[in-house]
């Protein structure tokens, strides 16, 4: 199973992908903000999104997983 | 055949068995990872026929121990001459021996009288444990290599190359050397194989993912750049050298000036919201000469960028917040980094180029649990006690002690310039509003009023920290057009060029670590 994980601790800002969605490596699939700067987490994988683990406004630390592909 | 004809051969005989190396079949085994022989690596790292060896003959009389497994001595690179030891993998995996370690022992001493760069080509299994009273523990034994390297530290370039293993106590080697190149897929470093922590600890784990190169290039930090091969290897060490001097004394090499490759404008990069990510190698690229940005660490920390460049021909060191990775925020991580390149170019009288955007250090408890204040207090140590010219730029933002850390205007930079984008501040507004009136923004009741009132507050402190009156104060020292960074950059190191400060009167600091 291939996840996304937050790079670092912050607050989901925006999502940019949904469900079922396929994503290819390098694109940017979330927002987070964190010490008041947009933080992009991109995909380091070609994929499709199988399931979102967080919503817009969740605090999620360094490592936590954000969503996972198929 | 007469006496004469017979020592001939003799000589012959034996010379070129050594110069051989081991036995066929491990040439074949190495040949197959993708790793060519020790004398070839040389060939290709040392100016032709500048390779003057020592201790050819070492253990000759073992039989199967050729030069007992390493080829030391001096050669020249792009004309300048450098020492060099080089494991042999072909003889007992490179291990090291009673002779071996000696041979590496007096390299390094060679480099110190000559005050020359050394180079370690480091492929080696660790100490031969048959041979353990003869290398180990004694007063010129394998821990007198590191000694050796701690005290060189410094004065002369130490660059290693990574082309396998360096276990155990040989990893130490490259661990004290001042730039490690590894090759992907090849090289590695710990201090117990997987065998053994599977048999102490119970841990089952692969060679590459606990000890592999691209492990300690990203993770680990321990690797400095990942070469894709050895010829790549051999070639970043070749243009390492272009950016260093031979010693602490002597004048760091000066390249033909080439314009910059960027065609794009530093002033159109930048975007207007001070919160949207950009990226900071863009800017690099439109400050420094063409083609010379050279990264160190690229993959470790790569919030924040370190790495030599040349301006008008000249070597300087960089050190850059990356906004678009993690922010630019300084963490645990890119704190070390920072604080490990700013030695180095310290320590070879390399000047400092500060770009800084960077919301400050990272916040939280994982951070504060991992000692972010004892990290971060490393790099402010480092680059407050460097003093090689300095020049600070904000280039959009410095706030809080990211200030501090690129070398703000109280650590004595020679200047601190401004973009006119820049702001300077304890934080940002939004952070400063929410902290100062956080309690009156809840007690207003109508959304709109609570609005309107943030906003007021928003400009107001916008106003206070605006950078006129920054400049106003005497705080920052000159407020730069970004597309004329790059030539009032280019005057001010000409002129810091002659700066001198004596060192302290002191034994020495007690830095964090």
């Amino acid at each position: 199973m291939k996840e996304i994980q937050s790079s670092m601790a912050g607050t989901v800002f925006q999502i940019l992908v949904g469900e079922g969605d396929s994503v290819s490596k390098g694109q940017t699939v979330l927002v987070l903000e964190s010490m008041k700067m947009e933080i992009p987490v991109d995909s380091e994988q070609d994929g499709t999104v199988k399931e979102l683990k967080v919503a817009i406004g969740d605090f999620v630390n360094e490592g936590d997983v954000l969503a996972v592909l198929a | 055949m007469n006496n004469q004809t017979e020592n001939q051969s003799r000589f012959e005989e034996i010379t070129q068995s050594i110069k051989k190396g081991g036995h066929d079949k491990y040439h074949e085994k190495q040949a197959a990872a993708g790793k060519l022989f020790v004398r070839k690596r040389l060939e290709l790292l040392l100016d032709e026929g500048s390779l003057q060896e020592d201790g050819l003959f070492a253990n000759q009389t073992a039989g199967d121990l050729p030069a007992d497994g390493v080829v030391t001595g001096t050669g020249k690179i792009d004309g300048r001459p450098v020492c060099f030891m080089a494991n042999d993998s072909t003889v007992k995996a490179g291990s090291w021996g009673a002779r071996t370690v000696e041979k590496i022992i007096r390299i390094q001493e060679t480099a110190e009288k000559l005050m020359i760069p050394l180079l370690y080509l480091v492929d080696s299994a660790g100490a031969r444990i048959t041979d353990q009273l003869d290398m180990f523990p004694n007063r010129r034994g394998a821990g007198r290599i590191f000694h050796n390297q701690v005290r060189l530290s410094g004065s002369i370039p130490q660059i290693c190359l990574l082309f396998g293993p360096s276990a155990a106590g040989g990893a130490y080697i490259p661990a004290f050397c001042d730039i490690v190149i590894m090759v992907d897929g090849n090289a590695s470093m710990y201090l117990g194989s997987p065998r053994m922590a599977e048999k102490v600890i119970g841990e089952k784990v692969s060679l590459e993912e606990m000890g592999g190169a691209r492990m300690h290039c990203s993770v680990s930090g321990c690797g400095d750049i990942l070469a894709a091969n050895e010829e790549e290897a051999i070639k970043l060490a070749q243009d390492y050298l272009r950016y260093v001097p031979s010693n602490f004394k002597s004048a760091v090499p000066v390249l033909e000036k080439i314009n910059p490759s960027s065609e794009k404008k530093l002033s159109e990069l930048i975007p207007q919201n001070q919160n949207a990510p950009f990226n900071m190698y863009d800017a690099i690229e439109t400050i420094v000469d063409g083609e010379s940005f050279f990264e160190i660490k690229g993959l470790f920390a790569p919030e924040l960028i370190t790495g030599f460049g040349r301006m008008d021909g000249r070597p300087i060191g960089i050190i850059a917040n990356q906004p678009k990775v993690k922010g630019g925020v300084l963490f645990v991580d890119s704190a070390d980094k920072g604080a490990k390149f700013i030695q180095l170019c310290d320590a070879f009288d390399i000047p400092l180029l500060f770009l800084a955007d960077v919301p400050g250090f990272m916040i939280g408890t994982k951070v504060e649990r991992a000692g972010i204040i004892r990290h971060g207090a490393k790099l402010i140590a480092a680059m407050s006690s460097a003093t090689v010219p300095k020049i600070s730029v904000v280039v959009r933002k410095a706030y809080g002690a990211g200030l501090y850390a690129m070398s703000g205007p109280a650590f004595e930079p020679d200047c601190c310039l401004a973009l006119p984008t820049a702001q300077i501040a304890v934080m940002g507004p939004e952070a400063a509003v929410n902290a100062v009136y956080s309690n009156k923004i809840q007690a207003i009741e109508d959304p709109k009023e609570r609005i309107a009132y943030v906003q007021t507050k928003h400009q107001e402190y916008k106003e206070e920290i605006d950078l006129y009156k920054l400049a106003s104060e005497l705080i920052i020292d000159d407020i730069v057009e970004p597309d004329k960074l790059r030539n009032e950059l280019i005057k001010r190191f000409d002129y810091y060029s002659t700066k001198k400060i004596a060192p302290a009167p002191k034994k020495r600091s007690v830095n964090p670590v």
